[in-house]
């Protein structure tokens, strides 16, 4: 690896290198070779790059190590591979059609974009109050129902990555019965853009209450399954009991949130702390822990899993209860003027709303077509939303000039932030605690680099 | 919350005015892709201004936490403390730049205020706001108190440089390359201020309003598609 110095980084390449040491390019293969032939010419030092794309990064994400011998001695993350300017793109659309753009960021759990989005911009228009108690309920369980699936991710590619593909097919196999239900309702499994700025996008079927609590125990199985497969076994516990560890002080330094946070032994849980969308109705824990490794935050994620559950079956009470409400906003300049109905040709504008407005109101049509077409203003001003992820604190800061698209969206991704601890975490392991390290902060590239 | 209308102005010829303690978040002209106003009316203007400075009291925590702010401050701070604004229930502290670090050392080591947390900053870029065109926003947080706050830098497009916290706050790190990536805010003091997200050969700082969306046409499977910005719909 050579170093050139007028290259316009504004640091140096890792460690003391004078362009004289050696250089192997590796392709997949086997590792051995190179450790031989590194030995043979007495090399103790390697600095190498794990990913962009490795099927342990979760994403594109490019982790520089330096090593010596097995154990890493430096770790470095580069990202920004899977920036694709969303933040950006969204001051060219309007407020409703942004929901579109931030739903893509972290999509495992789309869901929560919309959600911190909608608050945000729900917060600037002064509406949060007068958001239907069934959108709410909605809200809350699209956001449960997705903490469930990214969840399951976090466990089961963290499971594959350790070389068990079994975890990884039993969460994912749970993960799809919280996708059935999902997609009954929104009618997409991922990046759903649901959840709209007033309320959601539409009511749920009628056949959906009990399609609900038939999931709940399919994926209760699922959780007790993985549960029993890996928190008593030893090569797991030895993997990761003990690895990775972040203790308080640097959790608090460094900002991390969500799992890793509560591994440490701090309840901090938006849902309780500043509930939003009626959580503090619910009935519901936030586990913890104090072992501040990668075991614990495992165990954390399964427990709030079961907790999510419990949520979603008081959703379904709820949802069961009021029936028939709105779920959007009365006030007709913001509320999305059509339900979606799926019809003989699949899903779209809902029949008595298309006969409303081409064969009934010319005002409507005007209406409508204004609405969808130039979208809503909002007053001027800025608004910070946020909501507890699966991952942590993902934050919301949207400016209005006005108008009818945002002077500025940005996002807290919890991923961005805590991966920043990927260095804290691995230094001073083993290059194979570095995947370990990588699965228990669980972030999601595509929310990382936005 | 304020009102929309309170905050805009209209008129043909009027120049912008720059009330203390208000942003100009923008100068809007209508939808007419030329600057021509071919409506005969000539009036669309309008200057959006953020929202104005609150006055005592503030209500809730905010009052609490200014006096304390300010306590520990002493002498400084009037200057450190620009305006403070309360606005859809957020408090939100107009900071001075060479008091930045000063102040988010108050905010997080005083038992009454504890802002353990800087969720990172979010730049801002208002071409309007003459001589205070790029602001840096920092929502700090309070586990301890359960609290939220804002604190807000401006600077001028010609000196774009801002203290870094990164010495306080050292999750901030990762984020205040973001704004530097993004919006060219010079973060001095920051341990290694390099582009994050765009490649490090990057020209130009992108989510800059002057910075159009796409900006670079792109080639896929041979054909040369034309960045956004040069397609109708975007302009």
């Amino acid at each position: 690896m050579t170093t050139d110095n007028n290259a316009p980084h504004a640091t140096s390449g890792l460690g003391d290198d004078d362009g004289t040491a050696p250089e192997f390019t590796v392709y997949g293969g086997d590792w051995s070779d190179v450790a031989e032939e590194a030995a043979r010419l007495g090399g103790q030092r390697l600095v190498f790059n794990m990913g962009p794309q490795h099927p342990s990064t979760h994403g594109v994400l490019r982790i520089m190590l330096e090593v010596e011998g097995e154990n890493v001695t430096e770790l470095r993350a580069g990202i920004g591979y899977l920036h694709t300017g969303i933040e950006k793109n969204m001051e060219f659309r309007t407020w409703t059609q942004g929901v579109t753009f931030c739903t893509r960021m972290d999509y495992v759990a789309s869901m929560f974009n919309e959600a911190v989005y909608c608050m945000g911009v729900e917060k600037l228009l002064g509406i949060t109050d007068d958001i239907p108690d069934r959108a709410n309920v909605l809200r809350v369980l699209m956001m449960e129902l997705t903490r469930i699936g990214s969840h399951l991710v976090a466990i089961g590619t963290g499971g594959n990555e350790m070389g068990a593909t079994t975890v990884m097919t039993t969460a994912f196999v749970g993960r799809e019965e919280t996708f059935k239900v999902i997609e009954h309702i929104t009618g997409l499994r991922t990046n759903n853009a649901y959840i709209r700025p007033g309320g959601v996008a539409s009511d749920m079927p009628d056949d959906s209450v009990e399609m609900i609590r038939g999931m709940i125990p399919k994926v209760k199985e699922r959780l007790d399954e993985l549960a029993y497969l890996q928190l008593e076994n030893p090569i797991f516990k030895g993997r990761l009991q003990g690895v990775a560890v972040l203790d308080l002080a640097s959790c608090m330094a460094l900002g991390v949130t969500g799992p890793i946070l509560r591994s440490a032994g701090v309840p901090y849980d938006l849902r309780k702390s500043e509930p939003y969308a009626g959580y503090e109705t619910y009935d519901f824990q936030v586990p913890t822990s104090t072992e501040a490794d990668a075991y614990s935050r495992v165990v954390l994620r399964l427990e709030e899993c079961y907790e999510s559950l419990k949520i979603v079956a008081q959703c379904v009470d709820r949802l069961e209860a009021s029936e028939g409400e709105p779920v959007m906003v009365a006030d007709k300049k913001i509320a999305w003027p059509a339900q979606l109905s799926v019809g003989d040709d699949g899903q779209g504008n809902s029949f008595e709303h298309i006969r409303h407005i081409m064969g009934e109101s010319m005002e409507a049509l005007i209406h409508h077509f204004k609405l969808v077409t130039e979208g809503f203003p909002v007053p001027a001003g800025q608004a910070y939303a946020a909501v507890e992820n699966p991952k942590g604190m993902l934050g919301c800061h949207v400016v209005s000039d006005g108008g009818t698209k945002p002077w500025r969206a940005h996002f807290r991704d919890p991923g961005f932030n805590n991966l920043q601890a990927l260095s804290m975490l691995t230094e001073g392991g083993q290059v194979a605690d570095v995947v370990v390290a990588i699965a228990t902060i669980d972030m999601v590239l595509g929310g990382v680099d936005r | 919350m304020s009102d929309a209308k309170d905050m805009a102005t209209t008129g043909a010829d009027v120049s912008a005015v720059l009330p203390e303690g208000r942003t100009l978040i923008n100068v809007r002209k209508g939808q007419f892709v030329s600057d021509a106003d071919t409506s005969g009316y000539e009036g669309l203007t309008r200057f959006v201004y953020s929202p104005e400075a609150a006055k005592r009291p503030y209500g809730s925590w905010f009052d609490q936490v200014v006096d304390v702010l300010q306590e520990l401050l002493g002498d400084k701070a009037d200057a450190a403390i620009q305006s403070v604004v309360v606005d859809r229930d957020e408090l939100t502290l107009h900071i001075a730049r060479e008091h930045l670090v000063e102040v988010c050392q108050h905010l997080r080591d005083d038992q009454d205020l504890r802002f353990e947390f800087c969720l990172g900053v979010s730049g801002v870029h208002y071409p309007a706001d003459a001589g205070r065109e790029l602001h840096a926003v920092y929502p700090i947080q309070s586990i301890t108190h359960n609290r939220r706050l804002r604190v807000e830098v401006s600077v001028s497009d010609a000196d774009p440089v801002i203290p870094s916290v990164t010495a306080v706050y050292p999750a901030n790190n990762w984020h205040e390359r973001e704004t530097w990536d993004f919006f060219g805010i010079n973060f001095t003091g920051h341990p290694g201020l390099a582009r994050i997200e765009m490649p490090d050969d990057w020209v130009g700082h992108p989510q800059r309003k002057d910075y159009p969306l796409g900006g670079i046409p792109i080639e896929y499977k041979g054909a040369e598609i034309p960045s956004p910005d040069q397609r109708r719909q975007y302009r």
